[in-house]
């Protein structure tokens, strides 16, 4: 039998980033897999030089490029580990801490490795 | 609620085993929530360029090879479809997650509040696209 | 000549069966005959043990809500013409534990129901001197449609996450709490708070809206939910700011 308990939920949290990376990706999903992940590395409409090494890091190295680099990770991956956290659930795996820290372990994990990556690549 | 003692009358509980193949609403539901699975996938493909990047032109050159190579084309292409679903699925649902707007003492439809939703979806995209596709070689 | 068709309905006599199973009836029907019509030419032609609740056939009381071809539906709303040819399988509403064949155990729908605090809640009590509380057509429009409720637990039998979690507070009381917050002769918010902040208030909710599209009112549910999702964070936020400003 569950424990029923009237505790605020820190759900909020989870909820507000999941919502944040939600609408990011529903606005800029497609056009981003498309670009990066077809076009231009098959060069089909867009010329695969535009992700090249040179202008990739000249991209990365600038203010704007790490905000944008970040916003894209950080929030799909908030996003993502909210759903699958609550979609676990919905499949019959009990939503405890071990499920939890999985799922939001992973996208603070993915966050950390990402704000390592920007600061990385220089400015 | 919780008893400890059997029920005299014998209430029967119905398992929820498998409740979401019984319905398509459900199964629409449960591949609304599957496609968060590629927004993770394709944010770790980003992250993994990033790192690479970071270290230096012949690991990024590397994974733009991975890029290049079929299979990615193709995971990319089913990506793209399950992207394309996230976004009509998520303004789909969008007139229940909102509050109602009211526009000149009416409410606004919830199919309108989606349209709106798609169209700025599409206009972003276009945005984006023109944007790349104007940069100078 | 009458058409008949086939109605098999989840049988459960917790004096004589083990577990719930299906019966198969014939009965003949004319177009205008409902679901409910159907049970009660079983019940008084074919098979008079078969129990189920009813009682308005109008879709007002919300006594009469049953699983049909696996959608939670009112019977008395549901026509047997829409299934003819097909066979027509009832059961009892999803996710309540079945008392009897078609009849089943509202009552945590009942005792969360009564938890929310279900009435108004004012600022400043009117005295009958007083008067009326006055309302303006805007302000009556803010919640009205989600007064429409009546308590047909359609969305209860919708809704896979209170399935899943019984604790869960669930689609239509959330609606009906809703429809007392924003109702302008109340100020029960606060009082109210704490349900809708609990992980069994609205964080149980992933919004997957078939509550609402089950509702014979159109109280959409959902959206009473939902938006109180945007509420609960409000509050969730101010209060750490509160608690970062002022307190330890």
């Amino acid at each position: 039998m569950r424990k029923h308990s009237n505790a605020r939920s820190n759900a909020p949290i989870f909820w507000a980033l999941f919502g944040a990376g939600g609408m990011l990706s529903a606005l800029t999903g497609p056009v981003l897999v498309f670009m990066t992940g077809i076009a231009i590395p098959a060069g089909f409409l867009l010329s695969p030089d535009l992700m090249s090494y040179p202008r990739m890091l000249g991209f990365a190295q600038n203010f704007i490029g790490k905000l944008c680099i970040l916003a894209v990770v950080v929030l799909f991956l908030w996003h993502a580990a909210h759903r699958v956290f609550k979609s676990l659930h919905d499949v019959g795996i009990h939503p405890g801490p071990a499920s939890k820290l999985a799922c939001y372990g992973t996208a603070f994990a993915g966050s950390m490795l990402a704000v390592y990556g920007v600061v990385a690549v220089g400015f | 609620m919780k008893d400890m003692q059997p029920d005299a009358r014998r209430p029967y509980v119905r398992p929820m085993e498998g409740w979401w193949r019984k319905n398509p609403f459900f199964v629409r539901y449960m591949a609304r929530e599957l496609t968060a699975l590629v927004v993770a996938a394709y944010a770790f493909v980003l992250l993994i360029g990033l790192l690479c990047l970071a270290q230096g032109e012949a690991a990024y050159n590397g994974w733009l090879a991975v890029l290049r190579h079929p299979v990615s084309l193709s995971l990319h292409a089913v990506g793209l479809v399950a992207m394309a679903y996230h976004t009509w699925t998520w303004f789909e649902i969008m007139p229940k997650t909102m509050p109602p707007i009211v526009v000149h003492g009416k409410r606004v439809a919830g199919h309108v509040v989606t349209a709106v939703g798609v169209a700025a979806a599409i206009g972003v995209t276009l945005v984006l696209f023109l944007a790349v596709w104007g940069i100078k070689p | 000549m009458d058409k008949v068709i086939q109605i098999e309905v989840l049988r459960y006599r917790p004096e004589q069966d083990e577990e719930p199973f299906f019966q198969a009836y014939a009965v003949p029907f004319t177009d205008d005959m409902s679901v409910l019509q159907g049970l009660q030419y079983i019940k008084d032609e074919l098979d008079s043990t078969l129990s189920y609740r009813w009682s308005c056939r109008m879709a007002i009381c919300g006594s009469c809500g049953m699983m049909i071809n696996g959608k939670p539906e009112l019977s008395c709303h549901t026509f047997l013409r829409d299934f003819y040819p097909h066979k027509l399988r009832v059961e009892p509403l999803n996710h309540f534990p079945i008392e009897r064949d078609l009849v089943v155990r509202p009552d945590d729908f009942i005792r969360k129901l009564e938890s929310i605090k279900p009435y108004i809640i004012a600022r400043d009590v009117r005295r009958l001197d007083q008067g009326e509380y006055l309302q303006t057509p805007a302000e009556r429009d803010r919640y009205e449609q989600y007064s429409s409720c009546i308590n047909c637990m359609l969305c209860y039998a919708a809704c896979p996450q209170y399935g899943l979690n019984s604790e869960f507070m669930g689609p239509g009381v959330l609606a009906l709490l809703h429809r007392y917050n924003m109702d302008s002769r109340d100020s029960g918010q606060a009082e109210r708070k704490e349900l809708v902040n609990a992980e069994e208030g609205v964080w149980n909710c992933t919004a997957v809206g078939y509550c609402s599209e089950v509702c014979p009112k159109g109280v959409d549910p959902a959206n009473a939910v939902n938006v109180n999702k945007i509420n609960s964070a409000k509050d969730f936020f101010f209060n750490l700011l509160r608690l970062a400003g002022g307190g330890k």
